[in-house]
């Protein structure tokens, strides 16, 4: 199988906080953050990789392309997804500002139909914008299924997927048939959260938070690995963007001070009388 | 002067308040226009009907029988957008609203503004709010197409009470996706809980690794949820550690809460949990280690072993009746 991983760097998620707003107020500021791979595209590569193998043989089942659209540095992004085991990679060069979910929607209609993907699998969400739009669009603009909020992948014997996602006020099931796109939640990378049918069914991966980690092998091979760079121009899509921001603004900080209590009663005292939240 | 069309989110033939959050930002956006709710699923007709007071120009009823597919519903929400002219497309941005609407918008070519959190009307021009960085930033976007499409943030849009009235109801064409036959609603996992809902509830109490156990949740937690009549929650590390149900967890992975009051039992507040959090009226958090960084964020702090502080705390709340 052909499965395409669309990805993006973010400054450092964990250092979110540290983010600042131009003095103009018209743009973000991350001078001083470490670029990251987007945490739930890396959930979404190692979705991917256990997809694509047999973990108790390590053989490999199909071909992994990993794709971003972003700066020449974004290259950088992509070798650490080569490193953890994808095989390719697509760079489309573009600057953020030419860039909204809609522009990279259709890029990635034309990345996966130039690829002949089979299965696009990316994060939920970016860590940065947050707005969870282009892995239904993209399913939309290929006229493929899509399953929001992956939290486990069973690989039936006639190559459909069962999958278990995220709903309001519970957890729904889903039969989906290939071609779709997949945007998977942190959920699958618990033990057994994807099992694809090759790898034995008892077959338990490491608990973790994360995708697994590159080995040292994986990053020498990654440096080797064919990265296909072009610009947004080259995928001939119409670029004109359907949404731009204009402004950004640091949210108000919680007004006073942390007040450390000392005893259960006075915390009790305090939200009744002070706070008035009991 | 806007038209606007609110898509209701359904549950067991009910609207959830998702879509009264939905109704309360159309009033806002339409400055003067009108907004139409299109009841779109199973049990239609019944859900209409208990909408009919929010003070709707029309309810549009279309009844579309088994499980929630985004595959089954976009054609025909984009065809009542297109047809009815709207300039604007709403929904709640929870996860059926995130599932189904960017579909909407490829349908429609539209722009979308996803999970705002606020919206500024001035003339012909709408300028939406949003959250971004885990809301360490707030970015306002504005949409360059005739149809916007725009998801918002429950917490952030009260409706207030229903105007009353009666709107008329009509039934609308369905309109077929072939994308459709290659996805399958298989089940829906309710979770069954006597609690409230927890992007609902006014007060949430929420555990982190701190607890170090599924029993320590069910013994020493829950009591004082359900002294509080509270929703409960969890971090991610206490979801990942496999103490409470995946779908508790609050933050950017999770559900963004913000109740009157936030308790905070064991959790560090790393920068994800906090996302989901923050903007809680009254935040209190109970931990050793005075430096966590839910700290930065928490109004009351109680340095103290939660085993003990939890259930103390539980006793004093009893004595206040």
């Amino acid at each position: 199988m052909k499965i395409l991983v669309p990805c993006k760097r973010v400054s450092d998620p964990d250092n979110a906080n540290k983010v600042k707003v131009s003095a103009d107020g018209t743009s973000v500021n991350t001078e001083g953050l470490e670029w990251k791979p987007n945490p739930f595209d890396d959930w979404a590569v190692e979705t991917a990789l256990r997809l694509n193998e047999n973990a108790a043989t390590n053989e490999k089942l199909g071909e992994i392309a990993v794709a971003t659209f972003g700066p020449a540095e974004a290259v950088q992004q992509l070798r650490q997804f080569l490193a953890m085991g994808a095989d390719r990679g697509v760079l489309v060069e573009a600057t953020d500002e030419q860039l909204d979910s809609w522009i990279i929607a259709r890029g990635l209609e034309a990345v996966a139909k130039a690829e002949e993907s089979e299965l696009i699998v990316m994060g939920k969400q970016s860590a940065d914008g947050e707005s969870s739009a282009v892995g239904p669009m993209v399913a939309e603009l290929l006229g493929w299924p899509c399953s929001t909020g992956v939290m486990s992948i069973d690989v039936e014997s006639d190559g459909k997927l069962l999958i278990r996602r995220e709903a309001d006020g519970g957890v729904i099931t889903q039969r989906i048939t290939l071609p779709a796109v997949l945007t998977v939640t942190d959920r699958v990378v618990t033990p057994t959260a994807i099992k694809n049918g090759v790898t034995p069914a008892d077959h338990k991966y490491p608990e973790s938070d994360s995708g697994r980690y590159a080995s040292l092998k994986g990053i020498m091979q990654a440096k080797k690995k064919p990265i296909d760079q072009k610009g947004l121009d080259a995928l001939g899509i119409d670029t004109a963007m359907t949404s731009s921001y204009g402004e950004f603004a640091t949210p108000p900080a919680r007004t006073g001070n942390t007040d450390f209590v000392e005893s259960v009663e006075e915390l009790v005292q305090k939200l009744h009388t002070d706070a008035k939240v009991l | 002067m806007t038209d606007v069309l609110v898509v209701a989110e359904l549950s067991n033939g009910e609207a959830r308040k998702s879509t009264l959050a939905a109704i309360a930002f159309a009033k806002v956006v339409a400055d003067g226009g009108a907004f139409d709710i299109l009841v779109i699923g199973e049990g239609a007709a019944g859900a209409a009907s208990g909408l009919a007071g929010w003070g709707a120009r029309k309810l549009l009823r279309a009844e579309i029988e088994g499980g929630y597919l985004a595959e089954n519903y976009a054609a025909t929400v984009a065809e009542v957008a297109k047809g009815g002219g709207y300039q604007v497309v709403t929904a709640g941005a929870t996860y059926y609203g995130k599932d189904l609407f960017p579909r909407v918008a490829a349908k429609l070519s539209a722009g979308i503004a996803s999970d705002i959190i606020a919206v500024e009307v001035d003339g012909d021009t709408r300028k939406y709010r949003r959250s971004m960085y885990a809301g360490n930033l707030l970015g306002t976007i504005t949409l360059n197409t005739d149809i916007h499409v725009v998801t918002v943030r429950q917490s952030e849009f009260e409706a207030g009470d229903a105007p009353g009235g009666e709107s008329p109801a009509e039934d609308v064409e369905i309109a077929v996706d072939e994308t459709a036959e290659r996805i399958e609603f298989v089940s829906l996992d309710a979770v069954e809980s006597e609690r409230p809902d927890l992007a609902e509830a006014q007060v949430v109490i929420a555990g982190g690794r701190g607890l170090k156990s599924a029993e320590n949740f069910e013994n020493i937690l829950e009591p004082l949820v359900d002294t509080l009549g509270a929703a409960l929650g969890a971090s991610r590390a206490a979801c990942d550690a496999g103490y409470v149900a995946s779908d508790l967890q609050i933050g950017q992975t999770g559900k963004v809460v913000a109740p009157n009051l936030y308790i905070a039992v064991g959790i560090s507040g790393a920068i994800q949990h906090l996302a989901g959090m923050k903007s809680s009226k009254t935040i209190v958090a109970i931990n050793k280690d005075k430096e966590a960084p839910i700290a930065q964020v928490a109004d009351y702090f109680l340095v103290a072993d939660l085993f003990e502080a939890v259930p103390a705390l539980t006793a004093e709340i009893k004595k206040l009746g």
